[in-house]
């Protein structure tokens, strides 16, 4: 595909467009992503979670420039909430974006979630995907914040963020089921505000004694790092700490155990979206008065069906 | 249908931020992605955002009486990175005798204080230059 070409030669108006179409799931998207994909897996990617206004976009920004000042290329794909009443967003992470805007190095994109749960858009990993190919050597995505069930940028990132904030206190407790088990590197951001210290003692006795990273050995010795993203104060002890939890990751096997959990997982929703299109065709064709009367359980014909149709191989009745 | 993306921009150094998030607001209302991108921005950085968020859309507010010479710079960088096929509109406080000259330089259409969102809203609909399904 020629715009596939040109993105891979560096033509930064095609790489835009293709993401484009990859976001919209345009018939095209497909071919992009099969053409491409020889072309990606170099890329760092670094998942930036943690609560709205924790100072996840300010603190993203410090880290693309310092990765900048290394010379790298930075990708930096930003999720922020659409309105489920009228499908609209306003997508503001590029507001504390400013220092980056006139930097060659830097590709930044502003992605609505369009409906989708968890995190990211549907499409946020093709995406990625495409800055991968074109190139970047770090890849930042920023989470839409955290919520109940926004883990998906685990199964999307090597190395994850969390951004924590003094004063959340009872807060913690609360995203710390599920949520905190996502992170490889513990922020606490704004520590110019009072109780930022305590923030930091706080979420070092959680880890200490979360029981789960215990037994996991390969998850990553967690580091509690300090920055007050606005004053550029503990960015290099996090970049640090990025570059580290690479290396250690590559080491202990991690790093392509994840990667592997990745494809596989990228395999298996693709899977899942197609067997369950099939199986809806299927029990189309299956007699559920008795369930319907409540004479059966739902359960009981499920076994059913799936006796008859997967090990005997005979379809439904009705036709 | 995709959603229409729309970047509301603020060139030079004014500070009336207002209008531009009046205008974000109506336009996410109307089910428009908005890439707003705070105040302050030069032509070149209005330019360097349009092509890396692909929108269909360019949409400057301005208040501070450097319209003549800010607006243009964006339509002439835009053509020069090759990007043909945005609408490129401008707000705020403009006198009605620049619009003119301000049209033959690549600025579509400039919408003026009083503006019902109404208005906005379906002159970006029935005036885009993408396809949406493309
Ligand atoms: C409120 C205001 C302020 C506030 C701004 C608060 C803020 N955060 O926005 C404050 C007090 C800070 C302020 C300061 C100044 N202001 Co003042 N301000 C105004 C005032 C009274 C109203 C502007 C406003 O908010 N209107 C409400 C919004 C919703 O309307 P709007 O922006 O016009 O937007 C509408 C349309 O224009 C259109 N629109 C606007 N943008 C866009 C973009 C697109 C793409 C589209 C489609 C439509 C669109 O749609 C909107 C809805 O209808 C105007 C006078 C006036 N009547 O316009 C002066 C005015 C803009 N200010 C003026 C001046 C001179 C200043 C100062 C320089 C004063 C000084 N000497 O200190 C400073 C500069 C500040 C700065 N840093 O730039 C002058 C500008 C003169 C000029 N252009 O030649 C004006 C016109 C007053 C005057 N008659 O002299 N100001
Ligand atoms: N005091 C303080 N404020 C900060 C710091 N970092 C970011 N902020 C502010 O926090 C607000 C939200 O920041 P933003 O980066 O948009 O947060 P996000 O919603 O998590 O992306 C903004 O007003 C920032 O200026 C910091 O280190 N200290
Ligand atoms: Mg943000």
């Amino acid at each position: 595909m020629k715009a596939v070409e040109a993105m891979l030669n560096g033509s930064r108006r095609d790489c835009a467009r293709l993401i484009t179409q990859v976001e919209n799931e345009h018939p095209k998207a497909k071919e992009i992503l099969r053409e491409i994909y020889p072309h990606t897996g170099t890329a760092h990617v670094v998942g930036i979670t943690g609560p709205p206004g924790g100072g996840k976009s300010t603190l993203t920004t410090r880290l693309a420039e310092a990765f900048r000042a290394q010379n790298k290329r930075v990708g930096i794909v930003a999720v922020d909430p659409t309105s489920p009443f009228t499908g609209g967003a306003i997508l503001g992470d590029r507001i504390r974006m400013k220092s980056l805007y006139e930097d060659e190095g830097v590709f930044i994109r502003s992605m609505g979630t369009r409906g989708h749960l968890g995190g990211l858009s549907k499409t946020t990993a093709g995406v990625v995907q495409i800055l991968d190919a074109y190139g970047c050597d770090v890849i930042f995505v920023e989470t839409v914040g955290v919520g109940q069930s926004e883990v998906e940028i685990v199964q999307n990132a090597d190395t994850v963020l969390m951004v924590l904030v003094p004063g959340l206190g009872d807060d913690i407790q609360a995203i710390k089921a599920g949520v905190m088990e996502i992170g490889d590197l513990f922020i606490i951001n704004k520590f110019d505000l009072d109780g930022a210290v305590r923030a930091k003692t706080e979420i070092e006795m959680m880890l200490a004694t979360d029981q789960r990273r215990k037994a996991i050995p390969l998850v990553y010795p967690v580091t509690a790092s300090m920055a007050g993203s606005n004053r550029a104060e503990g960015i290099e002890a996090v970049v640090e700490g990025i570059i580290k939890h690479r290396a250690d990751s590559v080491e202990n096997g991690q790093w392509d155990a994840r990667r592997k959990a990745q494809v596989r997982n990228e395999i298996l929703y693709f899977l899942r979206g197609e067997l369950e299109a099939i199986l809806k065709k299927e029990l189309d064709r299956w007699e559920l008065e008795k369930v319907y009367q409540r004479n059966q359980s739902p359960r009981e014909r499920g076994e059913e069906i799936l006796r008859t149709w997967i090990e005997e191989g005979r379809h439904g009745k009705k036709d | 249908m995709r959603p229409i993306r729309v970047l509301v921009a603020k060139p030079g150094l004014d500070g009336h931020d207002r209008g531009a998030k009046v205008i974000a607001r109506a336009l996410r209302d109307a089910g428009m992605e908005v890439i707003y991108t705070g105040l302050r921005q030069t032509p070149e950085q209005i330019v360097r955002a349009a092509v890396d968020e692909d929108v269909d859309v360019v949409a400057m507010s301005i208040l501070s009486g450097a319209h003549n010479h800010l607006l243009p710079q964006v339509a002439k960088g835009l053509k020069a990175e090759g990007v043909k096929d945005v609408l490129i509109l401008g707000g705020g406080v403009i006198p009605d005798t620049d619009i003119p000259n301000l049209k033959t330089q690549g600025i579509e259409a400039v919408f003026t204080p009083g503006t019902t969102m109404e208005t906005v809203v379906s002159y970006i609909r029935s005036n885009l230059k993408r396809d949406l399904r493309e």
